[in-house]
């Protein structure tokens, strides 16, 4: 077994940490949009759906209790996409030379961003879930607190299998593009179909028939899944639908995340086993 | 370790397109030595220590660098070689030490072993004052000797400098010079290119001059120019027409021409070897010699016989 992925990991970090601009817009984010669209969304929302009694014996959920997990989900999806970036900066100002000219395997390169990326987002997660409690959002409704660390570990497990693999699609989009304002283009196009046809911000029972079916292809919307029956239990109503979970629902989306992840795998570990940059 | 050959190549060639950057060149590089390619821009000297480095794909003909095949083995040829890089290749936000640490590590170097070899290294190329100093506020001679440290870090049996001077002033190229030679001096050999005439002709036992894809001509810096038969004696005596007239016995006389300053005698032979007999027969004609001054060719003499033009020099 070989390790020089943890010296890629490393240095990811050490610039994670270092440039202070990025650490704290990439913290402050998710934040503010709990703080400003969760509470603002939540107050309509809610009033909307007021109307529909949940059925007897279903919990109902505020909207911001919700959302949050859309967020949480969302947030993991923007820090993936553009997590792939720092390779184009790499590969622009000729740093991605010294790895390519060195005897480690080029995979190492790939699964060291990605592991950063993935920390990142564990770090946002984390964030994210603490100001929810403190604006109010319901998470881990009369749990345990062993119940908690598990809910939480199987949140972890569904962001994680989520951005590797969002983070290694980036890194193989980065490896094959010249410019950073191309990425930015391509993520950025990509972002709003991903995030919108989802169940991130509402359900998606009330859609067309044909988003409905795109959006339970889309990954977005398995993480959403995961995160839920984690947060929220199996059995809950908000914004005027019932949610129900069965155990092999929860381990269809995460066999779902995980064979899109070991796809883009493959993907990128073909686009740097052939990359060519001088 | 085989032979005494540590990088051969026959027979390469590279397109990019439909350019050929490199058209067939065949040469070696002995254990021990420097080798220089001596080029303009655009040569394809960066062409080749690319490929020699496994950076880019070979296309055509075989190369073999520390007794292994870049198209079969690359990876066994990384970890056997150092490159510094044309441009400075340092991530600006890491401090010399990490950057150190970073390079040590990918190359799988164990941690004892690597801190030792960090310390060695940076004190030799006198940084070890600036370990924690991040790589963004070093001068530029600072960077070129961490990249040379870092470079040496794996201890690798051939250095590549790709221009390892160019845009640094005079003080600090003539150090560099002085770490390549050392470097040398403890076993590495080192494969350079450059485009200065003066470094591949200081630092080179030998040299190959590189023009539009094709090996114009090789040799030791000494051997190019001697090869131009183009040594000038100058003189100064109290008779120039008796002078002129008792050289016409040396037969490595090319021709002598007088002029107001004295008489430029050109040899087709090193003027060195000619120098004592040409005063010999001088003042064995009673002519007495007021001043004598030898001017081999220099490199650019040579540059400008083989290829025909001076060097484009559009890279400093």
């Amino acid at each position: 077994m070989a390790w020089e992925f943890l010296t890629v990991y490393w240095r990811e970090m050490i610039r994670f940490v270092r440039f202070r601009a990025q650490l704290f817009s990439s913290l402050l984010q998710p934040a503010l949009w709990m703080a400003f669209f969760g509470v603002a969304m939540s107050s309509n929302f809610d009033r909307f759906t007021s109307a529909i009694p949940a059925p007897a014996g279903v919990v109902p959920l505020d909207y911001l209790t919700f959302m949050a997990a859309g967020v949480i989900a969302m947030t993991t999806l923007f820090t993936s996409l553009f997590g792939g970036m720092s390779l184009l900066f790499d590969k622009n100002w000729g740093l991605m030379r010294e790895m390519l000219a060195s005897p480690m395997p080029r995979t190492h390169i790939m699964l060291g961003v990605s592991l950063s990326g993935m920390t990142k987002s564990f770090i946002q997660v984390s964030i994210i879930m603490a100001f929810g409690l403190l604006l109010g959002v319901q998470f881990f409704p009369g749990y345990s607190p062993a119940r908690i660390v598990l809910s939480i570990l199987g949140i972890f497990a569904f962001v994680g299998a989520f951005s590797l693999g969002f983070l290694l699609f980036s890194s193989t989009i980065s490896m094959r593009l010249e410019s950073p304002e191309g990425l930015q283009g391509v993520m950025t196009l990509l972002t709003l179909p991903i995030f919108f046809v989802s169940n991130a911000l509402y359900p998606i029972q009330a859609f067309p028939p044909v988003l409905q079916a795109l959006s339970s292809y889309n990954p977005l919307t398995h993480l959403v899944n995961g995160i839920r029956y984690f947060a929220l239990g199996d059995d809950f109503f908000a914004v005027g639908a019932r949610y129900t979970f069965t155990t092999a629902d929860v381990l269809t989306s995460f066999a779902y995340l995980a064979v899109f992840a070991a796809v883009m795998y493959l993907l990128a570990r073909r686009t740097f086993e052939r990359a060519v940059v001088t | 370790m085989e032979g005494d050959e540590i990088i051969e190549v026959r027979d390469l060639e590279h397109a990019f397109g439909d350019f050929t950057a490199v058209r067939g060149i065949s040469f070696t590089v002995r254990r021990g030595e420097i080798f220089s390619f001596l080029g303009p821009n655009g040569a394809g000297k960066s062409t080749t220590i690319n490929i020699l480095t496994t950076l880019l794909p070979l296309q055509k003909g075989t190369v073999r660098v520390a007794g292994y095949d870049v198209a079969r083995e690359p990876r066994k040829v990384r970890a056997a070689i150092g490159i510094v890089f044309q441009e400075d290749v340092l991530d600006r936000d890491l401090t010399v030490r990490e950057t150190m640490e970073f390079h040590g590590r990918i190359y799988g170097i164990p941690r004892e072993e690597r801190r030792r070899r960090i310390d060695d290294l940076l004190r030799i190329v006198e940084l070890e004052s600036k370990l924690d100093e991040r790589t963004k506020n070093l001068s530029g001679g600072m960077k070129r000797r961490l990249q040379i440290a870092r470079g040496l870090m794996t201890q690798p049996e051939v250095l590549f400098l790709d221009e390892p001077t160019q845009g640094l002033d005079p003080q600090t190229r003539m150090r560099i010079w002085d770490y390549i030679r050392r470097v040398n001096e403890a076993g590495t050999t080192i494969f350079l290119t450059t485009h200065y005439m003066e470094e591949a002709d200081m630092l080179s036992d030998r040299i190959s001059i590189i023009d539009h894809g094709r090996i114009v001509v090789s040799g030791t810096p000494a051997g190019l120019k001697n090869a131009l038969g183009e040594d000038v004696v100058y003189l100064e005596t109290d008779d120039d027409r008796t002078a002129r007239d008792a050289l016409r016995g040396i037969e490595e006389i090319r021709s002598v021409t007088e002029s107001s300053r004295g008489l430029s005698v050109t040899i087709s032979a090193d003027g060195s070897h000619c120098l004592p007999r040409i005063i010999d027969a001088v003042r064995g004609a009673g002519v007495g010699i007021s001043s004598v001054n030898l001017k081999k060719p220099t490199m650019d003499d040579v540059f400008v016989h083989y290829t025909g033009r001076e060097l484009r020099d559009t890279g400093a």
